[in-house]
């Protein structure tokens, strides 16, 4: 059983603030004072967390955060799959993130759709000291004689480029103009700009505004009719099909989607978003920007949602009829009932076997808060979370809406802050990344990977949550975690023995 | 609804039910698809000889490349001494991504910090970001060592590491004796194996040429031992273990350099080892004295084997030397350098080799592959499939050079099998994917992203490389040694048996061939 059950709030609040003030005595008092500012322990009421978020990670704590590059590439850009992003730069930084997001598509690999296939301009010595221009001009070329039904081109920069002076503005123009008006988009997210994956967000939002929306292209025209239940997708990456486990429940209530940003999605599908009537947002952190544009320039309306576990879909369903009329409304309700007897069950077989666990999280996006109501769903409980590139709007939506009295908050945390946090915990799960899978899994606690889905999903949707159901228990009750001490050793603390 | 709670459907099934399938064909209408004739005549002609020339007249644009940037390399040498924390100067996403890789492949922790250096440090230089990242790792993480690199920001704006870190322990991040040995590893020169060889020598460098200055030069007292160096090795688990238990069999004593075969391989006992094994900072030191030193891998050690040379031990070189002729070589050089015999033990698992290889030599005589790869652990490979008289048609290495070339095209030209085959240095998996359409293979050896190539060509892959995210475990068994080579031939033969099963395996149609002895 969990700790924070057989403990008063106020003790878990004085143990909480305690640890925070015993990992803070590891830094240097510099150190110390800046972290301190990021780690904090909820009080229920309050409008935000009480972290400050957004900052500049500190050199050498071993931050789990990344780049505005992955923020783009990774994440933004990437799983647009009509189109060719090219990694500009050295080999390095399009190569370890070649594939490893998981955003499903449908397509003719390497002849219409290109998300899994990792295009370089491999920059060398050469390509430093005299500039990258030609080189990119080149590449272009090439991409048009070897793949000629790619939809468009974006050039995602790497560090150097920012450095040594590229005008890839330039060469973009150019190249759209010698192919006739081709959608090519130039991307200024170098890795050392801003102090995470969120400012690359807000350049690749940037750069459909100023690309995309504000050219025509003559590949992809809107060709369909509109309707008054049209709606896009934003900010879901069809992780594991995340998007389609989502979509399929708005067709059904009645609504039409008629773009997904990004997953699965394509050039068409963004050019066309502008005739939509709602834009629904799931990542709100990554995406908000370009939906807060097409409000203000195209009056299209946005609403946040939340499709992990049912109780927040079946709240994020009513919100979403709530903009459009009776049919809309009605279609919400039933598509309520088709799957109440899923979640019945669901709940059925998982609950009694998850019922009191708790969970630290850590991830990106929206899900340090978001994923807690599929917890809550299944009898969890979320006892820390924190974001890796979170705002301060993340940690107000996270106080008003979703964690609990005396919830450990931790911003940007360190590795070093993480595992102690963990250890003294000792939560019955922690959902992370692939760098903290390991780390916590060798403790003896089970680990989800929450990016990735642990290589599982989707997580969205009510079939998502049957999915989610099923992997946290067996996470939690895989019998292996009984067997991680050597039975002549010393036995390990009750509570690392799950399900009993 | 296809989704029930008692037979949870997950990615794998659930998108295929009608439903899906049904929602997916109308999402078509808004993606303005390309006609799917037309698609179709683009995917035959990508697979012509026209195509592939235009392929190969590549000249600017790489896809799909087989080799990542110095700064990995330079991590996986570090974890391999004990209590060693790789510290990367420059944009912090890049340690994000070596740690993630390291961790797909190995399934295990991987620690690493960053300067985290942003805008202002690009314009003023990152000399604050390494005095407060050095404190910071030093206090937080407890380190014997701190081993710096740089990423390729660090390297366009030009920090100086050497004075960065002088100024460092000038202002007490670190004690002054506290040892920061360092590389410049820019990510535009080379790949990753030459960030191993970088990061090693600078090790080396550290500790044997006077600390940067602040200790005096080590001076060279021959000893009896063998230094001994894996290279950028994806089986460094298995092949550290196995070339330890060589050593032992034949009683050398021996420093194995760079050896993280612990540390990527801890156990689950409840504790996280954030540091594990290595090689002692004491061995380091005192590798200097050592009689040779041995790499396995002539092109991880381009740079350091010279400054090991100039120190006055003999050094040789290996090409990742997998089976029968090339382990025979490796333990001669041993027994030769050290004067101590090979066992009896080592000559029967020789023989046990032989005895594999001659059973099952019917099925792998007169086949095809196509290898890819690092250029050292190509050469190996293509070495053992000639040996068992296969032919490796296409050889490529994006980060092997003409070198390289020439030292392929010698060993093909040294046997009747590889008188068609090819060496491909500076080429990617996409001008593979042209060689494996237009002059076809029976298999494929190469990394997770060969699946890639076997979907699309529908050549068979025996997952051989760095990295393989997608199958579990193979990295701690060894591919070095004669035991090593038994691992390699099973992987192979398993591959070919299977697929003559699924050809064979059609009730009513194929019953024939398909034998239960084979």
């Amino acid at each position: 059983m969990s700790l924070a059950t057989t403990q008063s709030i106020a003790e878990i609040k004085a143990r909480n603030k305690e640890l925070i003030q015993e990992v803070l005595k590891v830094y240097p008092e510099k150190t110390a004072k800046r972290r301190a500012k990021h780690l904090n322990v909820h009080e229920v009421g309050k409008s935000d967390c009480g972290v400050k978020s957004n900052l500049k990670s500190i050199p050498g704590v071993m931050t789990i955060r990344g780049c505005a590059y992955a923020g783009s590439k990774g994440v933004v850009w990437g799983p647009i799959k009509d189109m060719i992003h090219i990694s500009h730069g050295p080999v390095g930084c399009g190569q370890y993130s070649w594939g490893s997001r998981r955003n499903y598509y449908v397509g003719t690999t390497g002849i219409d759709s290109f998300v899994t296939l990792q295009f370089t301009s491999d920059f060398q010595e050469k390509d430093i000291v005299f500039g990258g221009d030609k080189k990119l001009a080149k590449i272009i070329d090439e991409i048009q004689e070897l793949f000629p039904l790619n939809n468009g081109i974006t050039i995602q920069s790497e560090c150097p480029i920012g450095l040594i002076g590229d005008d890839i503005e330039a060469v973009s123009k150019a190249k759209s103009k010698e192919y006739d008006g081709k959608t090519i988009v130039p991307v200024r997210c170098e890795g050392f700009r801003g102090v995470s994956q969120s400012l690359g967000h807000h350049i690749a939002n940037d750069a459909v505004r100023d690309w995309v929306f504000d050219k025509a292209t003559p590949e992809s025209k809107p060709t369909f009719e509109s309707t008054p239940y049209d709606v896009a997708i934003i900010g879901d990456y069809n992780i594991g099909g995340d998007a389609w486990s989502s979509r399929i429940l708005l067709e059904e209530m009645g609504l039409r989607v008629i773009a997904q940003w990004s997953g699965d999605g394509s050039l068409a599908e963004l050019e066309t978003t502008p005739k939509a009537k709602l834009n629904v947002l799931h990542c709100y952190r990554s995406m908000n920007y370009i939906s807060r544009h097409m409000e203000e320039k195209f009056g299209i309306p946005w609403c946040e949602y939340n499709f992990f576990g049912p109780s927040k879909i079946v709240e994020s369903l009513r919100k979403i009829a709530g903009y459009f009329d009776d049919k809309i409304k009605e279609g919400a309700e039933r598509v309520i009932a088709k799957y109440q007897p899923l979640v019945d069950a669901v709940i059925a077989k998982y609950r009694p076997r998850l019922e009191g666990k708790s969970v630290m999280l850590f991830v990106g996006g929206l899900r340090p808060r978001h994923v807690i109501g599929a917890y809550e769903d299944l009898g969890m409980e979320v006892v820390g979370t924190g974001y890796e590139f979170g705002h301060n709007d993340d940690y107000q939506r996270t106080a008003q809406h979703y964690v609990k009295d005396g919830t450990l908050i931790y911003d940007d945390v360190t590795g070093y802050e993480f595992e102690r946090f963990v250890e003294k915990i000792q939560p019955d799960l922690v959902g992370s990344g692939i760098k903290e899978k390991y780390v916590f899994q060798k403790m003896g606690v089970p680990f989800r990977q929450m990016h990735s889905w642990d290589y599982s999903g989707p997580y969205h949707g009510y079939d998502g949550f049957a999915i989610f159901a099923r992997d946290m228990d067996m996470a939690i009750n895989s019998p292996i975690w009984k067997k991680t001490k050597a039975p002549w050793k010393d036995i390990p603390k009750a509570k690392l023995l799950a399900a009993e | 609804m296809a989704q029930s709670a008692e037979h949870v459907l997950d990615h794998i099934e659930l998108f295929r039910g009608p439903e899906y399938q049904q929602m997916l064909a109308n999402k078509k209408m808004f993606e303005n698809p390309r006609d799917p004739a037309e698609v179709e005549r683009i995917r035959e002609w990508a697979k012509t000889p026209e195509y592939r020339d235009k392929n190969f007249a590549r000249e600017a644009l790489t896809v799909n490349p087989a080799k990542a940037c110095q700064p990995l390399g330079a991590v996986f040498a570090s974890v391999g001494f004990e209590g060693t924390l790789p510290f990367v100067h420059g944009s912090q996403g890049c340690v994000a991504y070596y740690r993630s890789h390291l961790s797909r492949h190995f399934k295990e922790p991987s620690s690493c910090v960053s300067s985290s250096m942003t805008e202002d440090a690009a314009v003023f230089g990152g000399l604050n970001n390494m005095i407060d990242g050095l404190a910071n790792s030093y206090n937080m993480y407890n380190p014997k060592m701190i081993a710096v690199s740089t990423t390729c920001m660090a390297e366009v704006i030009g920090d100086d590491l050497n004075a960065f870190i002088k100024t460092s322990k000038e202002k007490g991040s670190v004690p002054a004796d506290f040892d920061v040995p360092f590389a410049h590893t820019p990510a535009f020169v080379g790949s990753h194996v030459t960030g191993y060889d970088n990061a090693l020598k600078g090790i080396l460098e550290h500790f044997w040429d006077g600390k940067a200055g602040t200790a005096p030069k080590r001076e060279r007292a021959p000893n009896e031992k063998v230094n001994f160096i894996g290279g950028f090795d994806g089986y460094t688990v298995g092949n550290i273990r196995e070339i330890k238990r060589i050593f032992e069999l034949m009683g050398i004593q021996y420093t194995i350099l760079a050896d993280n075969s612990d540390v990527f391989d801890t156990p689950t006992d409840g504790e996280f080892r954030m540091y594990d094994g290595g090689t002692t900072l004491e061995d380091a030191a005192n590798a200097v004295h050592a009689r040779a030193t041995i790499s396995m891998q002539q092109w991880c050690t381009e740079k350091t084997l010279p400054f090991i040379a100039d120190h006055g031990q003999e050094v040789v070189a290996f090409n990742y030397p997998v089976g029968v002729s090339a382990t025979d070589e490796f333990l001669m050089a041993l027994s030769r350098i050290t004067g101590m015999d090979i066992p009896e033990e080592l000559a029967r698992e020789r023989g046990r080799l032989v005895d594999a290889m001659a059973d099952s030599s019917a099925h792998i005589h007169g086949k095809k592959f196509a290898i890819y790869g690092d250029p050292d652990l190509c050469y190996g490979l293509a070495a053992f499939l000639l040996e068992g008289g296969a032919e490796p048609i296409h050889v490529l290495s994006t980060n092997g050079n003409k070198a390289w070339e020439a030292k392929m095209q010698t060993l093909f030209a040294s046997s009747p099998f590889g008188q068609n085959c090819h060496a491909y240095p500076g080429r990617d998996l996409w001008h593979m994917r042209s060689l494996l359409f237009s002059e076809p293979v029976d298999f494929l050896i190469g990394n997770t992203y060969g699946k890639y190539l076997e979907r699309d060509t529908g050549t068979p892959l025996i997952r051989i490389g760095f990295p393989i995210f997608d199958r579990h475990h193979h990295h701690r068994s060894p591919v070095w040694g004669y035991q090593g080579g038994m691992n390699v031939l099973v992987k192979i033969l398993d591959k070919i048996f299977d697929e003559i099963d699924k050809k064979t395996n059609v009730a009513g149609r194929t019953d024939y061939s398909f034998d239960i002895i084979r």
